[in-house]
Formats: C-alpha cells, sequence, structure tokens
C-alpha cells in the first residue's frame, strides 16, 4: 500500500531524527563526495583556455557548482540498507507493516537529505568564495549569474527526478540480493557507467557531437548534467526541444526501472526464506 | 570461490576509477587545451602513480587502519599497549591485504606503458630507479596523515567516514597539481601535500624532477611522521581502556 500523508509525515520525522544523530559522520562523507569540486578546478583552469567552446571558466564553475548540487540531492545507499535487511532477516519485520518497505527506504533517504543539506549549503558557499566569478562574471564573461525562475523550479523537480532514477536503478539491483548474498558489490558496476556518462567527471557538452548523442539516450546523463546545465547553462544552449526530450528520457527510465523492480520484488519475495520463516 | 569472486569486482572497481581520469584526461587533451605543458602520456604517468600508491595503501595501511577503531571500541588495545614491542609499530605493521594488488598492477602497468613511447627525454632505467625515494616520500605522507586521523578514534570511537574523507580529498592527487588553479594549487602543496604525493614522483620519473621539490616532499614526509609520533604517545593519554 502506498502511504498516507500522515504516514508519510510520522516516518519522515523519525527518519529525519535518526539521522541527525550520525550528523558527524555525515559531514565527513559530505567531504567523501566532493569528486565534483576537484573536477571543478580542472575545468576551470582548462576553460581559461579558450580551448573549449562555449564552455569557459565562469562556464565550468557554474556547471560544477551544480552538478555537485544535484550530487548531493542524489546521493543513494539503498543497496546497502537492503542487503543488510535481507542478510539480517530485518526485512521479515517490515513486511509486517501495512506499507511496502519502499517507501521507508525513499523517505529514509529524504531524512539523511535534509539532515546533509547544512553541509552541502556549507560547500556551495565556499565554492563560491574560491570562485566568485561565477556569480558576478569574469573579464572574458561579464554577466551575474542569474537562471530564469522556471528553469530553476524545473531544475528542482528534475533533481528529485534524478533521485528517483538513481534510486531506482539501484533498488533493482538491489532486489538481487534475494539470491546472492553480497549483492552491495554489484553498486561498483552501476559506478563505472555512472562516472563516465553522467556528467560527473567530464561535462557531456565538451564531447564529440555522435558521443553526446549515444549518452543522451542512457539514463545516466539526467542524474547530474541535465539538471546542472538547466541552471548553469545559458538558456541558448538549454533550448526547449532538449528539455522536452530530457523529460521525457528521465521518466521513461523511471517507468522501466520501477516496473523492473516492481517483477523483481515480486518473485524475490517468493524465493525469500529469511530467519525464522 | 567468494574470494574469486571478490577479487574480480575488486578488479573492476580499480579499472573504473582509473578509467574515469583517463576519460577525463582525453576529453581535456583531445582539443588543443595544453594543461600547463603535461602532454597525455605525461598525464598518465600521474594517474599510474596515484592508482600504484592507492594499491600500495590498500595492500599495507588500510587494512591496519580499520583495525585500530576496532581494537579502541572492543577495549582489546589493553593487550596491545601491555605488550613489550611499540605500539604504534605494532598496530601498524600487523596485517596485509591483497585486494590492493589489482590497483598496484594496473598503476604499474600504466606507469611503464605510458613512459614507454612519444617521450622526449626518453624514460630510461636510471629514471626508475630514481623514482624510489619520491615513492617512499609519499606512502610515508599518505601512512603518516591515516595515523594522525586514526588516532582521533581514541576519543571519537566511530569516524569511518573520515578515512574515506581523506581518500576522496587525495582523489585530487591522479591530475598534475599543474592542472588546477593557484588556489588549488597552494593547498594542494601547503595543506594537503597532494602534490608531493604524485606530481613530483611524476616529474622524477620524466627527468624532469627538481632536487629543492624532493628535498621538500622529504621534509614534509618526516615531520608528518614525526607529528603522528608524537600525536599518538599524547592520545594514549586519554585511553580510559575497557574497564576503567
Amino acid at each position: 500500500m502506498t502511504p498516507t500523508p500522515r504516514i508519510t509525515k510520522a516516518y519522515f520525522n523519525a527518519f529525519y531524527a535518526l539521522m541527525t544523530t550520525y550528523r558527524a559522520e555525515i559531514f565527513f562523507w559530505v567531504i567523501a563526495t566532493t569528486l565534483p569540486l576537484i573536477m571543478m578546478g580542472i575545468w576551470v583552469q582548462a576553460g581559461a583556455s579558450g580551448a573549449f567552446e562555449g564552455f569557459g571558466s565562469v562556464d565550468a564553475a557554474r556547471y560544477f557548482i551544480g552538478v555537485f548540487i544535484f550530487r548531493q540531492l542524489t546521493i543513494c545507499w539503498v543497496i546497502y540498507e537492503f542487503e543488510y535487511d535481507v542478510v539480517s532477516g530485518r526485512l521479515s519485520s517490515m513486511l509486517l507493516h501495512p506499507v511496502n518497505p519502499l517507501w521507508r527506504y525513499i523517505l529514509l533517504h529524504a531524512g539523511e537529505q535534509f539532515t546533509r543539506l547544512p553541509f552541502s549549503i556549507l560547500f556551495i558557499g565556499l565554492s563560491l568564495f574560491i570562485f566568485p566569478e561565477a556569480l558576478w562574471g569574469s573579464g572574458e564573461q561579464p554577466g551575474t549569474w542569474l537562471p530564469q525562475g522556471w528553469r530553476v523550479l524545473l531544475a528542482l523537480a528534475c533533481g528529485y527526478l534524478a533521485f528517483l532514477l538513481r534510486f531506482f536503478i539501484s533498488y533493482t539491483i538491489s532486489m538481487l540480493a534475494f539470491w546472492i548474498e553480497r549483492v552491495s558489490a554489484l553498486e561498483n558496476l552501476n559506478y563505472m557507467p555512472y562516472l563516465f556518462l553522467s556528467g560527473l567527471v567530464v561535462p557531456i557538452q565538451t564531447l564529440p557531437p555522435a558521443l553526446q548523442e549515444v549518452i543522451l539516450w542512457t539514463p545516466y546523463p539526467y542524474i547530474l548534467w541535465f539538471p546542472a546545465q538547466l541552471i548553469a547553462a545559458p538558456p541558448e544552449a538549454m533550448p526547449a526541444e532538449l528539455i522536452a526530450r530530457g523529460l521525457l528520457t528521465i521518466v521513461g527510465w523511471i517507468t522501466l526501472f520501477a516496473i523492473l523492480q516492481q517483477a523483481l520484488w515480486r518473485r524475490g519475495l517468493r524465493h525469500y526464506s529469511a530467519m525464522g520463516a | 570461490m567468494e574470494y574469486r569472486a571478490n577479487f574480480v569486482l575488486a578488479t573492476i572497481s580499480s579499472l573504473a576509477s582509473m578509467g574515469g581520469a583517463l576519460f577525463a584526461l582525453w576529453a581535456l587533451l583531445r582539443t588543443e587545451y595544453a594543461m600547463n605543458g603535461w602532454s597525455f602520456n605525461q598525464a598518465l604517468i600521474v594517474v599510474g602513480i596515484y592508482t600504484m600508491l592507492d594499491g600500495l595503501q590498500q595492500t599495507l595501511l588500510a587494512p591496519n587502519r580499520q583495525q585500530i577503531s576496532e581494537f579502541v571500541r572492543n577495549g582489546t588495545l589493553d593487550f596491545v599497549l601491555l605488550k613489550p614491542i611499540d605500539s604504534q609499530f605494532w598496530l601498524s605493521a600487523r596485517k596485509v591485504s591483497v585486494w590492493g594488488v589489482p590497483n598496484l598492477f594496473l598503476g604499474l602497468g600504466l606507469i611503464v606503458y605510458a613512459a614507454s613511447f612519444r617521450l622526449e627525454p626518453a624514460v630510461d632505467a636510471a629514471n626508475y630507479v630514481r623514482l624510489l625515494v619520491p615513492l617512499a616520500v609519499s606512502i610515508t605522507i599518505y601512512y603518516a596523515l591515516g595515523y594522525l586521523l586514526s588516532t582521533l578514534t581514541i576519543w571519537f570511537t566511530k569516524l569511518a567516514n573520515v578515512t574515506h574523507a581523506m581518500h576522496a580529498l587525495l582523489e585530487a592527487g591522479r591530475y598534475p597539481v599543474a592542472a588546477y588553479p593557484g588556489a588549488y594549487r597552494a593547498f594542494f602543496t601547503f595543506v594537503l601535500p597532494v602534490a608531493f604525493m604524485t606530481t613530483v614522483p611524476a616529474d622524477v620519473l620524466l627527468g624532469r624532477g627538481e632536487f629543492t621539490w624532493v628535498l621538500g616532499g622529504l621534509v614534509i614526509a618526516a615531520a608528518l611522521l614525526v607529528a603522528a609520533r608524537l600525536f599518538w604517545r599524547y592520545a594514549l593519554r586519554f585511553y580510559t581502556s575497557a574497564s576503567s
């Protein structure tokens, strides 16, 4: 069953309280996910050379701040949680709840995101302090960073869709925990295409056009590159048809993985024989 | 059997993270961007040294580092302290793990491959011998930084993410420091000495290492080693053991 607003609120409050007890750990975790800020350094320096058309150092700084924001929003560890729940048998007690554990995991992530928020803002502030040009523009690229309001709202909505996409990819893989013991090791296999295709280390728009076209069919660029571009790129770099295509692709992939996940979930439950069952 | 599967997965994840760096370098250098005079092959050597260093630390340092917090949490550090040998030495040289082996060989392979062609001057055997000094410096720095952080577990028993955070910041060493803007370069030279861990060894292998940088690395490594030692002695005074 899907939870009522009241249950959702209760879950969220409980998980937020749970996560705040780990706030020190979560702070260090934010430091552990600062790869976009390292890559920002590399690409700001590269952009300054003028070797990348339409991607100067100001664009690079804005782009990677965007990537950092949406990386914070799309961090997903459901596979480790689910693996533990299956192997330890904790899933059995969750199955007695009237709410599908899926919602529990999503809200667990929401609670953690909320705890992480102040730390993430701290790091966004830090990067703006290092590259104030991202806000005010530079000599070569004047103009303040002021994306249109609807683009910001759309980016935020896409950010949450991106989280759902990443979540459902991971959760689908997690379902294999019903059959194999150490499913979290498979997350490494998912990490490879994510690293290459999401725009985390290389902005997609700097790649050869043919390669871009291929990448845009995969789900990965919509996790980081697409929402980051919505707030970072000048409007003409993200025309309406590209936005529409992005939205369709992201919704398509989410639907596909959600269906696959549900199918595996049903089969897996039949196979599940935890402690005491 | 279980271990064999894990080994394959360890190799895959090593390949993935090394591949990420290679992909970035390819995307950067396929244009006319010069990256402050670092060619693709030269930058590959930095990636290779980073990967090898990562393998070394996974083999020699990480397994011991993880144990320290376990000893503190369980109170079994008492037994270690009672032994007639030095506690820091015993804790640092107790275990060796095989999970770093894929990284070690991947890194070495990449270095040898990249150093074999299109470099001016060519890399000869003597350069590899000279590489040993800055490489020893980088593993020493890694050890000392890791030990400094592990020592914190005496006060805060659960700090698993701290070493993750350190590891993530050291990832900056996949690229030569010259590829970063000024502020980053200063940070990675004077605050977190990443420059001495990968760029300086690569420069030495390429036959363009400067004596002052190698010496600077030696001084930093020695200073961090002393700092780790003193901090450990200091922290032990606060260790309250299991039953008291």
